[in-house]
């Protein structure tokens, strides 16, 4: 590949895959507070725009044009450091999800990934083989932003909400990695693309369900599931910012874009979470394909999208449904219950894959 | 070329960060020096062409290890160390001696760089899977001693929580 038109793409594949990515989030805070008002029997935004449809662009605006206040007692590197920090590490897991095959934009080919490379037809784009273990590894990083967040603050609620967020992460980061594991045994492969190629061109589970992993691997999707809401801080598991006990937690001192950074950076990574739910477990862009050229290259990214979607809506309705958790039933339930199911169903997957091989 | 250029920045960065982490007067900056000297090590490991060491690197050592000693920092609200002036003798017999030990290794290398076999930076970049490799070097090849290392982490782990627990 000639390396002046290598960047060239990639640079506009990643302006664009981030342009649509925060655009999501800003709809998603729409949604949520649509969807949260409905349930609870209001309106929701409904002034700006159509059915407050602007209300996105105007929350930005004002984000922007707030006073962008520095505490006196701040450790000021880290403390401006950490919304940075939460933000970079949450936008870095997107560049390794795949959201299609390989598409043809004015005679050259390129793959719908941001690390993808487009092969020659016919072939499936060459994917790196550990995508996997960098969005585990970004997810891993992302944690000292809540924690030098709330540290650097100088303030006894953030303090609490990272001391909280920090155990919370580390604790539930183990059951996510290993209800992944399943999948993994039986895909062979850390590569995402390799894992939902695995699940589009294998024959059918019992003849008419899709090869999917959601159907053999449904305990390891709730284990992963439950998992991911606590890695990402929300409903149930919203301990980190409880806002009853400690005002706002870990972004309590935080103001103007720094707490807009937090904000995104939360949303980016339930993002991410929908995203690898899609791929992992159910096919990420397979379905049904019909239509004009136009609309059969454009399908598999809307599959992707409308999968996500649900992830999205599932979130809010959880939010909308649930209270929150006690700080000690949280831990017990990671460690007591989360991982040992998480390592049964290891160990039962394996038994299985070695007794068929 | 484009590989030489990375490894020269992260190399870089990373003998910025040990520097650092030396310097530095507050705990909670060393550990982050430290953090930023993982994170560069794994990209010169991603420029070796060691693809999975990189990624392990950033979750085991960046991810969870560093973590837990940022966390162990703020829990026991560790503030800013005196700094001393130093002996002289460190800084008389130190400093020389800093000097002679690159010094050797130094000439070492350059003198016996044909019988080292170096690996060229970038070279092993391939798109062969080096994962599958390392998982059957671990579980097949060498299962029994990878299966002895967990049970005596498992010993240490047990030892940990019975010294804990004790006073209770």
């Amino acid at each position: 590949v000639d390396i002046k038109i290598f960047i060239i793409v990639a640079v506009i594949k990643i302006a664009l895959v981030a342009f649509l990515l925060l655009t999501g989030v800003a709809y998603m805070t729409w949604l949520e507070r649509k969807v949260i008002g409905h349930m609870q029997n209001r309106w929701g935004p409904t002034r700006v725009g159509p059915f407050g449809l602007l209300q996105p662009l105007a929350d930005g605006i004002k984000f922007i044009l707030k006073e962008d206040m520095v505490p006196d007692k701040v450790h000021k590197v880290l403390y401006i450091m950490a919304p940075m920090l939460a933000l970079i590490m949450s936008l870095i897991s997107i560049a390794v999800i795949p959201f299609g095959e390989t598409i043809s934009v004015g005679g050259h080919d390129t793959a719908l990934q941001i690390t993808g490379v487009a092969q020659a037809h016919g072939t499936p784009p060459l994917d790196i083989n550990i995508g996997l273990l960098i969005i585990l590894g970004a997810t891993s990083i992302g944690v000292y932003g809540i924690a030098l967040a709330g540290w650097s603050s100088n303030s006894k609620y953030a303090l609490l909400g990272s001391l909280r967020a920090s155990a919370q992460m580390i604790s539930y980061e183990l059951a996510l990695g290993l209800s992944l594991v399943g999948v993994l045994i039986l895909s062979g492969t850390l590569s995402l693309r390799g894992i939902v190629d695995q699940q589009i061109h294998q024959p059918a589970w019992l003849g008419f369900l899709p090869h999917w992993y959601i159907f053999p691997q449904f305990i390891a999707f709730f284990v992963y599931l439950m998992a991911a809401y606590a890695e990402t801080n929300r409903i149930p598991f919203d301990l980190p910012e409880a806002e009853t006990e400690l005002v706002a937690g870990y972004h309590t001192e935080y103001s103007a874009m720094k707490f807009a950074m937090f904000f995104m950076a939360e949303y980016v990574n339930m993002i991410t979470v929908g995203c690898v739910a899609t791929l992992l477990f159910f096919g990420g862009w397979h379905g049904p394909s019909f239509g004009p050229p136009l609309v059969r290259a454009l399908l598999p990214v809307i599959w992707f999208s409308a999968k996500i979607f649900v992830f999205m809506f599932v979130y809010i309705w959880i939010r909308g449904t649930l209270p929150r958790f006690r700080y000690d039933q949280l831990m017990a339930f990671g460690w007591k219950f989360l991982l040992p199911i998480a390592i049964v169903n290891i160990i039962v997957t394996s038994l299985i894959v070695a007794l068929g091989a | 070329m484009f590989h030489q250029i990375l490894f020269i920045i992260f190399g870089a960065v990373c003998i910025a960060g040990a520097i650092n982490l030396l310097v530095q007067r507050h705990p909670i900056n060393s550990a982050l020096s430290l953090v930023v000297v993982m994170g560069s090590l794994a990209l010169i490991y991603l420029l070796l062409g060691a693809e999975f060491v990189a990624a392990v690197q950033v979750i085991v050592y960046a991810g969870a290890i560093m973590v837990l000693f940022v966390f162990t920092i703020m829990l026991l609200n560790a503030g800013a160390e005196e700094r001393t002036r130093g002996s002289r003798i460190a800084l008389l017999v130190g400093g020389p001696g800093v000097v002679v030990l690159v010094g050797m290794i130094s000439w070492t290398i350059f003198t016996n760089d044909k019988q080292f076999g170096m690996v060229r930076i970038g070279s092993m970049v391939t798109s062969t899977d080096n994962t599958h490799g390392i998982a059957n070097l671990l579980f097949r090849d060498f299962l029994l001693p990878f299966e002895i290392t967990s049970v005596l982490v498992l010993i240490a782990i047990m030892g940990a929580v019975v010294l804990a627990g004790r006073r209770r």
